[in-house]
């Protein structure tokens, strides 16, 4: 790998990147991040490649990350030259011949693409660049381009601006996306103030939870006393259902490289630490493929591009504890003991890492900061909404058709979330909410669906952002066991330092289990809310502090239920196990034998082509039958 | 007490891999793991004297994270996700059957050692919910009625 010293090496890597990233050859790219390789990326890259070779054609196979829509993965991109670059969605091994067929031919056959991008975006560099010149090849006609998916229609993206386009272990490819010019702009023309001035301007609040103003921490860190600073990316992306940090480490390592680059540079930083979570493999194998290309080109370590800036940045792997994603328990963590959080009063801007200056932010905020320098902070103010500037990447997945991740302007309401983007719920059933911010969240009901979605509007309705997880709830969704879950989670892993976390938390578990156990007395709600009050005011970290929300928003919003658990031990979504009961109902029952087979305790009987019944004594309520019933004859009540 | 010097041997490399620094505790941790599959006593007696760190801080450690085990896992560890996502779509249910399948409760290993069966918090897939993953492996919108034959496939 070349030095990088000068503008001029990185204007030539930038060359070799995009003869790779737009070559002048047929290139098929293949989505390799894990949701892509959960749903059978691995196999189908591998028949590709035999295919390719056996075939002897000239054709360049590349790897790439996530481009969000996962429900559709394994994705496969096309790239010929005088062509828009086409996706096939959904491939399989067996699909690998008649595509590559198609390709050689020039036709559309079985294999229909499923959009079609005619540019591909240079966020960073403020321009597009088109596939093709000229018009449009006729057969293409009918493809949909990719801004008309209703899923990608209105998503803006910045922070997820390469993932899916570039391999993530070029570092070519990501300058040839404008990465590392804003690394050049700031050591060799910015003054450190200068940069951290620019970095308030821009609005940027912290994507992990709080949404604290990034600038103003970096100020705090960069005034703070003491020669040795530190720069930490949090990684330790611990709330269920969110994995924006994992997409972005997977998919464009390099952006946050870049970014904790600037920042250390503007806070004078010289040691780094990225923290992943232990969860993520792959995340940890593209950030150290990345980091030591980086460092190979000098772009870390002594001099950086000759500016005298030394940094380098050294990756730590969690262990499994949620409470680590906790600025104050992830530095005890990178310091090698059990990862508990401290008093909040002293600031880790102060006093963090090895008691020194540490400025931490997460992945997403990190992955920001190159394209806010490059395209200034006006630019970034001027996307989103007034408090909260620029985009925000959500995962939406459960009850919704279209899964996976979407990167929109801060204040997009709800609704175009859930309806536009997402599809709406699938089966025809009801929305019923949404959770956003993790076990420190709350769940927002169907009557704000409205809500414009930024840091403030959430904190109104008695949610959060946190990291950006929205997990989509239906009908058949018990309110009462979503508040029981997450209070069991946060009662397992709180780290048992505090007396108000660690015995509060366990005796709302205790209540919320009796109520979905069919066991709630009345009073129960009261002294759930008193207790939350308790451990709000009570608790060291804002982990304890914010563990009482997911039940207080449930309570506020969906209290008839918690009323219907109680008061006619009723599970209105048929969740709760105590309190449902299955039958058939022998008025739609083919008597067709399918449940019968699947039912592990074999407590359903009945004669072929008459309807079945059920032995409720002998029932263990696991639902097989009623997932396997093609009838709707099994109800539960 | 006789020491395993096969453990010995192992994490004395391990040490002098990370330079003796106290700060690697938990890597140092987690390449005994994945040396081992759990961590064995002797090994932590050993650290404790090469790193120059109390045992009872070696244990707080490694009683405290998740990713560690003191007593031996079964060949494959299958992790059930407990993440928000999957559990809407039913991960419970997933549990319910593997317990039974398996005949152990989670956190267990299976008596012929092939599996130990752990909940996870969240692995981060959740656009594939629900998910478990066996020996590293991702299975993808699991449904209970599929476990058995997957099961199957692993003990071949």
């Amino acid at each position: 790998m070349s030095k990088i010293n000068t503008l001029d090496d990185l204007n030539q890597a930038g060359k070799r990147g995009l003869a790779a990233l737009i070559p002048s050859r047929i290139k098929i790219m293949v989505g390799m991040a894990t949701s892509g390789i959960a749903s059978g990326a691995q196999e189908v890259y591998s028949a590709l490649d035999e295919e390719i070779k056996k075939r002897k054609l000239d054709i360049i196979l590349s790897r790439t990350g996530s481009m969000g829509m996962d429900c559709m993965e394994p994705l496969v991109d096309v790239l010929e030259p005088g062509k828009p670059r086409l996706a096939y969605s959904k491939m399989t091994v067996k699909k690998v011949p008649v595509l590559l067929d198609q390709i050689v031919n020039g036709t559309i056959g079985a294999i229909k693409p499923f959009y079609r991008m005619d540019e591909e975006e240079f966020i960073v560099l403020g321009k597009a660049k088109r596939y093709f010149d000229g018009p449009l090849p006729v057969y293409l006609g009918n493809v949909p381009t990719i801004k008309e998916i209703p899923f990608y229609t209105k998503q803006v993206k910045i922070a997820t601006r390469n993932c899916g386009l570039i391999d993530p272990e070029s570092i070519d490819e990501y300058i040839a996306k404008g990465g590392y010019f804003s690394l050049f702009k700031a050591l060799t023309g910015m003054k450190p103030e200068t940069i951290v001035e620019d970095v308030i301007a821009s609005g940027l609040r912290g994507r992990g939870g709080g949404g604290f103003r990034t600038g103003i921490k970096w100020k705090s860190c960069r005034e703070a006393e003491g020669k040795i600073k530190y720069v930490i990316c949090n990684g330790d992306e611990g709330d269920p259902g969110a994995y924006m940090d994992r997409s972005v480490m997977e998919g464009d390592p390099h952006s946050v490289i870049e970014g904790m680059i600037i920042g250390a540079f503007a806070i004078g930083a010289h040691e780094g630490y990225i923290y992943v979570r232990n969860e993520y493999p792959l995340a940890v194998q593209n950030l150290g493929t990345a980091i030591a290309n980086a460092r190979a080109c000098g772009l870390l370590g002594g001099n950086i591009l000759g500016s005298g800036f030394d940094f380098d940045i050294r990756i730590s792997k969690g262990a499994g504890a949620f409470v680590c994603g906790e600025s104050t328990a992830l530095m005890a963590s990178l310091e090698g003991t059990a990862g508990e959080p401290r008093a909040k009063y002293i600031h880790t801007v102060e006093h963090g890492l090895w008691n020194r200056p540490s400025n931490l932010n997460n992945v997403e905020t990190w992955a920001n900061v190159p394209a806010i320098l490059a395209r200034g902070s006006q630019w970034f103010a001027g996307i989103g909404a007034k408090t909260s500037t620029g985009t925000k990447v959500f995962s939406v997945v459960g009850k919704i058709n279209n899964i996976g991740l979407v990167e929109v302007p801060m204040g997009t309401p709800l609704r175009d979330i859930v309806y536009e983007i997402g599809g709406g719920i699938p089966g025809g059933k009801k929305f019923k909410a949404v959770q956003t911010g993790g076990p420190s969240g709350g769940c927002i009901p169907e009557k704000l669906i409205d809500l414009p979605v930024d840091f403030d509007e959430l904190w109104k309705s008695g949610s959060m952002m946190g990291s950006g997880g929205m997990i989509i709830m239906d009908e058949k969704t018990c309110m009462v066991d979503i508040a029981r879950y997450f209070i069991e989670f946060l009662e397992s892993e709180s780290c048992g330092k505090c007396v108000p976390c660690r015995e509060g938390v366990r005796r709302m578990r205790d209540i919320l289990e009796d109520i979905c156990g069919g066991k709630g007395q009345e009073g129960d709600v009261e002294l759930l809310e008193q207790m939350s009050k308790a451990i709000i005011d009570g608790s060291l970290c804002a982990l304890g502090g914010s563990a009482p929300n997911p039940v207080l928003s449930t309570i506020r919003y969906f209290r008839e239920e918690y009323e219907a658990h109680i008061r006619d031990r009723r599970c209105p979504a048929a969740v709760c196990k105590a309190l449902i009961e299955y039958s058939i109902d022998p008025e739609k029952c083919t008597g067709c034998g399918v449940c019968l087979k699947k039912c592990p305790t074999k407590c359903i009987t009945g004669e072929k082509k008459k309807p079945h019944t059920i032995d409720k004594t002998k029932c263990i309520k696991c639902g097989a039958c009623y997932e396997s019933c093609k009838f709707d004859a099994i109800t539960v009540k | 007490m006789k020491r395993d010097k096969t453990v010995e041997k192992k994490v004395k490399e391990i040490v002098k891999k990370y330079g003796a620094e106290k700060s690697s505790l938990i890597a140092i941790l987690q390449d005994i793991q994945e040396a081992f599959n759990y961590l064995p006593k002797d090994a932590l007696i050993v650290l404790n004297e090469a790193l120059d760190v109390p045992l009872s801080r070696i244990y707080e450690v490694a009683t405290f994270y998740n990713a560690f085990s003191l007593t031996p896992r079964g060949k494959y560890l299958i992790e059930v996700c407990a993440g928000t996502a999957c559990h809407v779509t039913g991960a419970i249910t997933l549990m319910d059957r593997l317990e039974r399948e398996l005949e152990v409760k989670c956190g267990e290993t299976t008596k012929d050692a092939v599996f130990t069966l752990e909940q996870v918090r969240c692995l981060g897939c959740c656009s594939l919910a629900p998910v478990i993953r066996i020996g590293g492996n991702i299975h993808a919108y699991l449904t209970q009625d599929e476990i058995p034959k997957i099961l199957r496939n692993y003990r071949q």
